[in-house]
């Protein structure tokens, strides 16, 4: 991870952020691509995009029509399509599930996990990864096109993690897939699975819902708020309107986004975690590979040479509206409320298995919060399981080979195989 | 190879029962009752145990049977299951008071603490006695009520829990219930209100 060394600490600066600009030529691509009737084939695979007329109607009053959703699978569907598994992505994560991402390169975000042979079996499970919408990878979101030809921008309506997961719906409606054999997600994509167990009872097999929560807490709305007001403080920023047109490149809020990841990028860590990765050790300068302290403000520490670069390179990938958008369908979520304030009747008479992880240093999602979901799915007397392993990486542990933890995905999701 | 006493359960549970193994460990019995088509939950406390019964694609929360029962609604299981765990518990009297407003019938199984060797280990010795059914010594053991077949049968009687079958083992053999106190390492009770 600590590779940063090597970075200079100009590049580094926050002089930079001010005046790069988010190569958006990838992004706009999918904006392009408008669906024909295509055989059955073209549905799967991976960067495939759909236009569907929707309309979706949204927890907030509003519709959106149409409704553009881009996805990936991975592995085939069997006949009776009775072996698909939605991944659901958490907030910055998109439908590259196992794919090399367009604009990083970088591998897909759960390749550890979802492959040939690996615990989620792309050999055995047709997997379906769809960006969510408000997202920036090429579902509807505020980058989208409008009808008036101009991006959303904040005309974009506030959607919710159940909008979210009635999009993904709409997805399965025109892939075949009437039900299941599960929903997984970590995080936000825990929210999308336990949404979807409660909304389609009769299209979730099993639901496997890891490092997340039933309701986003105070602290975490609070979170998100600094995020968003960074964004929002950010110059560039301008309402929301800084796409540019085909004339003029915008200048994206990249000072304000980059500032907002650095904030949220601390609640995926723990103390443990940051501590054994960086202590208080200093960043390393050509003329003194041990660092020294500058009697100044450039990023003298490792760690906040860590939290400048993940910022930094965060702008490359995630436009500042979807972060808006999609922070804000996170605090929204408050599964009991959509059902009269009781958890435990969200899940009223339901057939669907669960498996609840939680993870022991993560204090973004703690145990609690999980255990809470356990005890309210034992109380509508769902087959549910729950266990909390031990990392000491925090919330991010979801991402990371943590012991225990592929054993379970896998027997969770084979349990009936 | 099931051990003795959950096999005793095993072929007790009716197929297609309902059951809840409260200390159910790395989900060996449950495995046993998924196959007869039984519908097995489990609760147990060690992650490693539950990691292991997930492995094998069973319903288990990792919880602690003092404090997570309450969760369990009343009468929501056929059979709850306590197999040696009663003895590691810190309110055993409450925890079966809880498994029997789960479970329609519960099993109760423990280590008889009056085995004659236990009896002769403590007398001659003077010592805790560390046996191949008691295998911790005094200060690491999960072992925090130590109770002997007597005790649970007044314990029972004094509660007015019927007591539905109960199975006395020596080894893997079958004693007799006269000579339980005495003879028995281990005991199975099946339990009702």
């Amino acid at each position: 991870m600590l590779s940063l060394s090597k970075h200079g600490l100009r590049e580094l600066s926050f002089d930079r952020l001010r005046t790069t600009e988010r190569p958006r030529t990838v992004v706009a691509s999918y904006h392009c691509a408008r669906q024909s009737p295509r055989a059955m084939e073209d549905r799967f695979g991976l960067n495939r995009t759909v236009t569907l007329p929707g309309p979706l109607a949204l927890d907030g009053g509003g519709t959106l029509a149409p409704v553009e959703l881009a996805y990936e699978s991975y592995g085939a569907l069997n006949a009776d399509a009775s072996n698909a598994i939605l991944i659901c992505h958490a907030l910055t994560g998109d439908q590259h599930v196992a794919s090399a991402h367009p604009i990083t390169g970088k591998a897909g975000w759960w390749s550890r996990l979802v492959g040939p042979g690996k615990p989620i079996d792309t050999d055995r499970f047709c997997v379906i990864a769809v960006n969510a919408i408000g997202g920036c990878m090429g579902s509807s979101g505020p980058e989208t096109l409008a009808a008036d030809g101009h991006p959303y921008a904040m005309r974009f309506p506030v959607v919710t993690i159940s909008d979210v997961a009635r999009s993904q719906a709409m997805l399965l409606d025109h892939l075949g897939i009437v039900r299941l054999h599960a929903v997984v997600g970590g995080s936000m994509g825990g929210m999308q699975a336990l949404s979807w167990a409660a909304h389609f009872p009769d299209r979730v097999a099993a639901a496997l819902i890891i490092a997340s929560t039933a309701k986003h807490s105070a602290q975490n709305i609070a979170f998100h708020e600094v995020g968003r007001q960074a964004i929002m403080a950010d110059p560039n920023w301008r309402g929301g309107d800084y796409y540019g047109d085909g004339q003029n490149p915008g200048i994206s809020p990249d000072a304000g986004l980059a500032v907002a990841r650095m904030a949220a990028h601390i609640t995926y860590l723990s103390e443990q975690g940051l501590t054994e990765k960086f202590g208080r050790r200093l960043q390393a300068r050509p003329e003194n590979p041990d660092g020294a302290k500058t009697f100044g403000f450039d990023a003298d520490f490792q760690v906040e040479s860590y939290l400048r670069h993940q910022g930094l390179s965060f702008t490359d990938r995630f436009d500042a509206n979807s972060y808006l958008y999609i922070t804000r369908a996170i605090d929204y979520f408050d599964l009991a409320e959509e059902f009269g304030g009781h958890l435990a009747h969200a899940f009223k008479q339901t057939k669907t298995r669960f498996c609840i992880v939680s993870f022991d240093t993560d204090w973004l999602y703690p145990t609690a919060e999980s255990k809470s979901i356990a005890q309210a799915l034992n109380a509508a007397g769902a087959a549910v399981s729950f266990v909390e392993l031990t990392s000491p990486y925090g919330h991010d542990a979801f991402l990371l080979d943590t012991p225990g933890f592929d054993a379970v995905v896998s027997g969770f999701l084979c349990a009936t195989c | 190879m099931l051990r003795a006493d959950l096999a005793i359960i095993a072929a007790t549970v009716p197929p297609g029962a309902r059951a809840l193994d409260v200390g159910c460990g790395d989900g060996a019995l449950m495995a046993e009752l998924r196959a007869k088509g039984c519908d097995a939950r489990g609760i147990e406390i060690n992650a490693g145990d539950v990691t292991a019964a997930l492995a094998r694609g069973l319903s288990v929360i990792q919880g602690d049977a003092d404090t997570d029962l309450a969760d369990y609604p009343d009468a929501s299981f056929d059979y709850a299951i306590l197999s040696q765990t009663l003895q590691t518990t810190r309110r055993p009297d409450l925890v079966i008071d809880q498994l029997l407003r789960i479970g329609a019938r519960a099993f109760v199984s423990f280590p008889n603490f009056a085995h004659w060797r236990i009896r002769f280990a403590l007398m001659y010795g003077g010592q805790m006695p560390v046996t191949k059914q008691l295998p911790s010594r005094w200060y690491d053991t999960p072992n925090i009520h130590h109770v002997t077949i007597d005790d649970f049968r007044s314990f029972i009687a004094m509660r007015h829990i019927k007591i539905e079958q109960q199975w006395f083992l020596s080894g893997d053999r079958m004693t007799t219930s006269a000579g339980a106190n005495l003879f028995a390492e281990h005991a199975v009770f099946l339990l009702s209100r």
